[in-house]
Formats: C-alpha cells, structure tokens, sequence
C-alpha cells in the first residue's frame, strides 16, 4: 500500500504542451508512471511524442477522464491560468489534482480551495514538488531514483528537503513521500498525510518536516497526540529566519512572534514527536526508531 | 508587500473609501505646501512601516503651515525602531468622536478570508484580541463569494455599530472589500475607522499588505514598491531575479530549494556556536535550475558583500544533476575570475554526485573545499569564517 497514489494510478497532465509540462511528463513516464494524456483545449485531438510512446492531448479533464478513466492530474499551468485549471479538475471530479504551479496569487488558491470543498477531489499543492509512491507512481516532479519502495511515509512542505531526507534514507525506502508545498494556502496539509499515513498498513514510521510561517505544524502537533500511534520524527527549518522576511517560499515568513521554528519544535517534542536539529541528525533518529 | 500609511491611503480612496485630504511630502517645503492647500489644522506623520509611531514622536499636530513645516522638520530622518523616516504625511487633522476597527485578512489556518471589526478601536488589534475578545467580531468571508450589502450588514451587526453610522460602514465595509479582493491585498486594516463630530465615518489610518505573486495582474503595484530603503545587495539581487534576503552574518550562503536554504542558514548557525558566534550572511536560494549563470549572479552578489568571509554552496542534486552544478560552479569561478576571493566550501548531494565530486577535483580552484556531508561542510564553512 501507499497513500494517495499507487501502482494503478492513472495521470493526466494539464499544461503537458507546455516546456516544464513536457520536461516533467517524461520523467514521469520514465519512472514508471502511467501517464494516459494531456489536455489543453487548443490542441485536442494531438498526440506528443515522448521516446517514441505517444502520449494523445484532450479538451478538457472531463473528456480525458472519459476515454481514458484517468484519476490523477498533474497541473503545470503557469499562475495566470491555474485556477481557471484546478476548476476545471474539480468540476470533472477527478479524485487528485497535484499543483506544481509556483506563484499563484493567494486570492486564487483560496478561491480554488473553498470551491473544491465538498467535492471529490483531493487538491495537493500549490507551489510543491508532487508526491510519489516508490516502484509504483510519480506525480510530479521529485526525482524517481533517489530512493525505493519501503515503510516510512514522508510529508513536507518543502521540495529539496523531501529529496534530502529521502536521499538519506534511501535503503530504508519510502511507502509515499509528499511534498505539500510552501504557500500560505494549500489543500493537502501535514494532518491529512498523518491521518493517512497512519490508517496505512505499509507505513511503519513518519517523518514530517515543517519550516516557519502559519501554524500548520502546531496543529499536526495536536493531531498527533490524539491520533498516531505510529512513531513520527519531525525537522523544522527556518530557526534562524529573522521577523518579517519571506524566506523563498511565499509561506515562509515569521509575523511578530507567531511562525516561529522554535514555536513548531516546542510544539511537536510536546507530543512526543523527536526532532531533529539538522536533517542528518533526523535521518538518524529515524533509523533508531525503526532499527535500520 | 507592506505598502507605507499614504500608499494604503491613495489606494482605499481610489476604491471610494472616504479619507481626510492630505498628502505626503519628502522635505519640509513640501510639508508646508500641503498644509497651506488643506487651510486648517494639521496632523504631520512619520511614514515608516512599523508601529510605535506615536510614542516615538513620529506623530504631531500642526495648527497651521509654518508650525506643519517644523514638525515635518522635526520628523524627517527620525529613527523609529531602526526605520528611518524619509517621507511624511500631512494630512487634514480631524477630531474624533469614536474610534473603531475594521479589517480583512487571509486567514491561513482555516484557509479562508476574515473580516474583524470593533466598536472599541484605536488601542492595538492584538492587545484587544486578547483582552477582551468578546469586542472584537470574527466573520469568515467565502472567497468565492466575497462581500455585498447584505453580508456587509453580518459583519456590521456582529461588532455592534449603532444605528446612526451602521450605513456608513456597511457601505465602507463594501468599499473596503473591494479594495482587499480586486487589488489581490492579504491585510487591509483600518485603525481607526473613525466618526468625526458631524457623524461622518472616515478611514484614518490603513495598513494594506498586497501579494507579490498577483503581480502580474496588477501593473500598478510595481510603483509601490520602496526601492530606495531597500538593502542595496537585495535590490541587485532582485533586478537579476535571485531569491536573496540579507542577514547579519560572515558565512554567505547558496543553496537549492527554499527549505534547504533556510535548513542551511540554521546548520551553519549551530556549527558557528563553536567558532565565536559565526553566522550566515544571506539566504539565497537558486532554485532547480541551477545554471552555470544562476550560479555566477549569486556568488557574484554574495563575494560583493563585505561582511561575507566565506561561502557555503549547499545543493542537493534533484532535477538538476550534481555534474551540472558543479560545472555551474566552476565557470561561474571562472567569469568572475579574480573578483572571487573569500573561501567557498562545496557540499553537493544526489544525483551523479560522484561525478559532479570528480568536476571539482579535477578544477582543483584554490578556492573550493568540498566536504563530503551538509553539517560538515558548514562546520568548516563557519570555522573559515572565524
């Protein structure tokens, strides 16, 4: 098992035509995910070409999801067009939308978040690097061939990080690891990872990595507390960030005293979380727990 | 973005918010100009982006022109909390009857937009929220309804306003909306909203916060920006599209990924405890990409810097594999030739790190140490710096 994304996951692509869309759905493909199309409205009824395997473009997700039985789409629409994009996947009831898209304005995520409530779809993202389940599905842009299938689950809101941690983790190997991405506003959080990563058999141990900004972390302190049982090690980047500056991510910025790194720390070694003070020091106290 | 009082002020009015006339000026002759056009008392007020003002002498009434022109006088170049006034506002000074509160924010935790307001304003937002948090309404707004008349009228109601000045600010509350989801704002606050003597409600002081990544859609907001206060590195740093904030420390920093970068900064900081306080100079994050010429823009910006002593490049090879990086590094070392002089410590992780490991041993650029793992590269990127 993994969460969220697995060996019979089927991936549409909206923004496959474009240069990043592209360079992306390749190295899905070559990794191993299957990737049943690409929809952009202007070009239905083409195909593009990668390596050999053509790959057919739609009008529409709604059209995809039809011929195809797609379930997955992965959205490299640049900002100007991506809420209009995260729409149109949720009108079309697509249970995963992955929003690699850095820079849309926070006004639009919102409006996308609040009218995907209620609904079928599950919105990961903005501005993250996607999620994958080793050996069986990428959706998004994390390297495929850092590490192998295996039983931690990792969530994080920063992309090279997951790749850092997966890196030194690489001969345990990971169930799924997501990147949940750095905005203010996001649709899959920290607590929706845990939540699933703890209802999943193949799942032994979590690591959950945060940084400043919001109170995300607080809270997933909270849930773990009063719901996993699985043991969780936790890495919070950004201590030395000083009040008021945005760190790179849009979300990552200490307002007065609230965001703090040291805040999130004190929150999660209260509920029994170990954290790690460098990411080495977190891979390290993850192989204890779990005896590798 | 946080826009300075007179900016928020320009911008609600363009929206319809009533203001009190004024204007903001840089000299004292300025001061005196506007203060003359207004014809009656005035309030001169530092424009500085940081609260306090007023304890700070930053705020001070004038009864005419000339004593406008010496307070300005007096307020142009005050310190305020590190903050160093170069405009003021002047502005027509009205007497208050009530003070309130009103304001919308992007409310991250529940992922939504939320309008505040009280009856009871003019002391600080957060001091009342925790003192007496039954004063101050919390309405959610629905970004994908936003707010008319009648959800205006819920807001309203639930602070308490009474009935003569419920229509005015159900009709500002409406205006003030408008101002927060059409200029793509994540903070529009007005303390205080305020009755004159007559009845009428005016917005007194505004702070307005705008998102940078709405930039694009609004063509305006780039003029808004305070590039004369800004760091200068950061200026430059930005005119090259480099994600560059300037801290306070000697160990300049590159990396890939923003939570990598900040994890640096924090690694280099617990390895500069033991080497006298050493601390990092910068954060820079250089993205996926990573191209020789990325590369060359940042290392070029952070050798400028003159507190930088040495400099830690920190990437982990994901998209970009460590073989490109370490190509980016050296003819980046390259172009800038001998304007490179400080130390650079090189840890590089990932994909074809063997290969990229192999790059740099072959340049053997006197400058480069490569360490093989991130805390111990920034261990002897701190001890270079001591």
């Amino acid at each position: 098992m993994s969460i969220f994304l697995n060996e019979n996951s089927k991936v549409i692509v909206q923004g496959m035509t474009g240069s990043e869309g592209r360079k992306h759905t390749q190295r899905m493909l070559t990794s191993g995910t299957a990737i049943v199309g690409g929809v952009n409205p202007k070009k239905a009824g083409s195909s593009v070409d990668f390596e050999g395997a053509g790959v057919p473009v739609f009008g529409s997700v709604s059209e995809a999801m039809q011929e195809t039985g797609a379930d997955v789409s992965v959205i490299f629409v640049p900002p100007a067009g991506a809420r209009g994009a995260v729409i149109e996947a949720v009108d079309a009831q697509i249970g995963l939308a992955v929003v690699i898209t850095e820079g849309i304005p926070v006004h639009d995520s919102t409006y996308f978040w609040a009218h995907a409530q209620g609904g079928a779809t599950r919105i990961i993202g903005p501005n993250c690097p996607g999620l994958i389940s080793p050996g069986r599905s990428n959706a998004g842009i994390i390297p495929a061939n850092i590490t192998q299938q295996g039983r931690i689950g990792l969530v994080s809101k920063s992309g090279t990080l997951t790749y850092q941690m997966m890196y030194e983790l690489r001969d345990i190997g990971f169930s799924t690891a997501i990147g949940i991405g750095g905005d203010p506003v996001i649709g899959t959080t920290h607590i929706d990872a845990l939540q699933a990563f703890q209802e999943d058999p193949e799942t032994e141990a979590i690591v959950m990595i945060g940084e400043i900004g919001g109170d995300a972390e607080e809270r997933a302190a909270d849930f773990i507390k009063a719901n996993v049982t699985k043991p969780v090690v936790g890495y919070v980047a950004g201590f030395t960030a000083p009040e008021g500056k945005t760190m790179g991510h849009a979300g990552a910025i200490v307002s007065g005293s609230a965001g703090t790194a040291q805040a999130k720390k004190e929150a999660l070694e209260a509920a029994g979380v170990r954290v790690g003070k460098t990411p080495s020091e977190t891979a390290r106290l993850m192989r204890e727990l779990v005896g590798a | 973005m946080d826009l300075f009082e007179y900016q928020a002020r320009d911008l609600l009015a363009s929206h319809g918010v009533p203001v009190l006339p004024g204007g903001v000026a840089e000299t004292p002759d300025q001061a005196e100009a506007i203060a003359r056009e207004i014809g009656s008392r005035v309030v001169v007020k530092a424009q500085v982006k940081t609260g306090g003002r007023g304890k700070a002498g930053g705020v001070k009434l004038a009864d005419d022109a000339d004593e406008a022109r010496a307070r300005a006088q007096d307020i142009l170049g005050l310190d305020i909390k590190g903050h160093i006034t170069h405009r003021v506002m002047v502005a027509q000074a009205s007497d208050i009857a009530e003070e309130y509160y009103f304001s919308y924010l992007l409310d991250r935790a529940n992922r939504t937009f939320l309008a505040m307001a009280s009856v009871e304003g003019g002391m600080e937002i957060e001091q009342l929220a925790v003192e007496r948090p039954e004063a101050l309404a919390r309405i959610p707004v629905d970004a994908t309804v936003g707010v008319d008349t009648a959800k205006a009228a819920e807001i309203v109601d639930a602070a308490g306003f009474a009935p003569e000045v419920r229509d005015q600010v159900i009709a500002i509350a409406v205006q003030l909306w408008d101002v927060f989801a059409k200029e793509d704002a994540t903070l529009v606050e007005v303390n205080p909203l305020a009755k004159a003597p007559d009845g009428t409600v005016l917005a007194l002081d505004a702070k307005v916060t705008l998102d940078e990544n709405a930039a694009f859609r609004h063509e305006s907001h780039a003029a808004l920006e305070d590039s004369a206060s800004a760091d200068p590195l950061e200026a430059r740093a930005k005119e090259k599209d480099l994600n560059y904030v300037k801290l306070e420390g000697e160990v300049g920093i590159i990396g890939n990924g923003a939570g990598l970068v900040m994890s640096t900064l924090d690694v280099v900081a617990y390895a500069g405890e033991e080497f006298g306080g050493v601390k990092p100079a910068n954060f820079l994050d250089i993205g996926g990409g990573a191209s020789a010429e990325v590369m060359a823009n940042g290392l070029e910006i952070i050798l400028s810097d003159p507190a930088v002593k040495s400099v830690f490049v920190n990437v982990f090879g994901g998209i970009t594999a460590c073989d490109a990086v370490a190509n980016g590094i050296v003819s980046a070392l390259d172009i800038l030739g001998d304007e490179a002089t400080k130390p650079l410590v090189v840890r590089l992780d990932g994909n074809n790190v063997e290969e990229g490991r192999r790059i740099l041993a072959e340049a053997n650029h006197p400058l480069v140490t490569v360490v093989d793992t991130m805390d111990g590269a920034a261990r002897r990127a701190a001890e270079l710096a001591a």
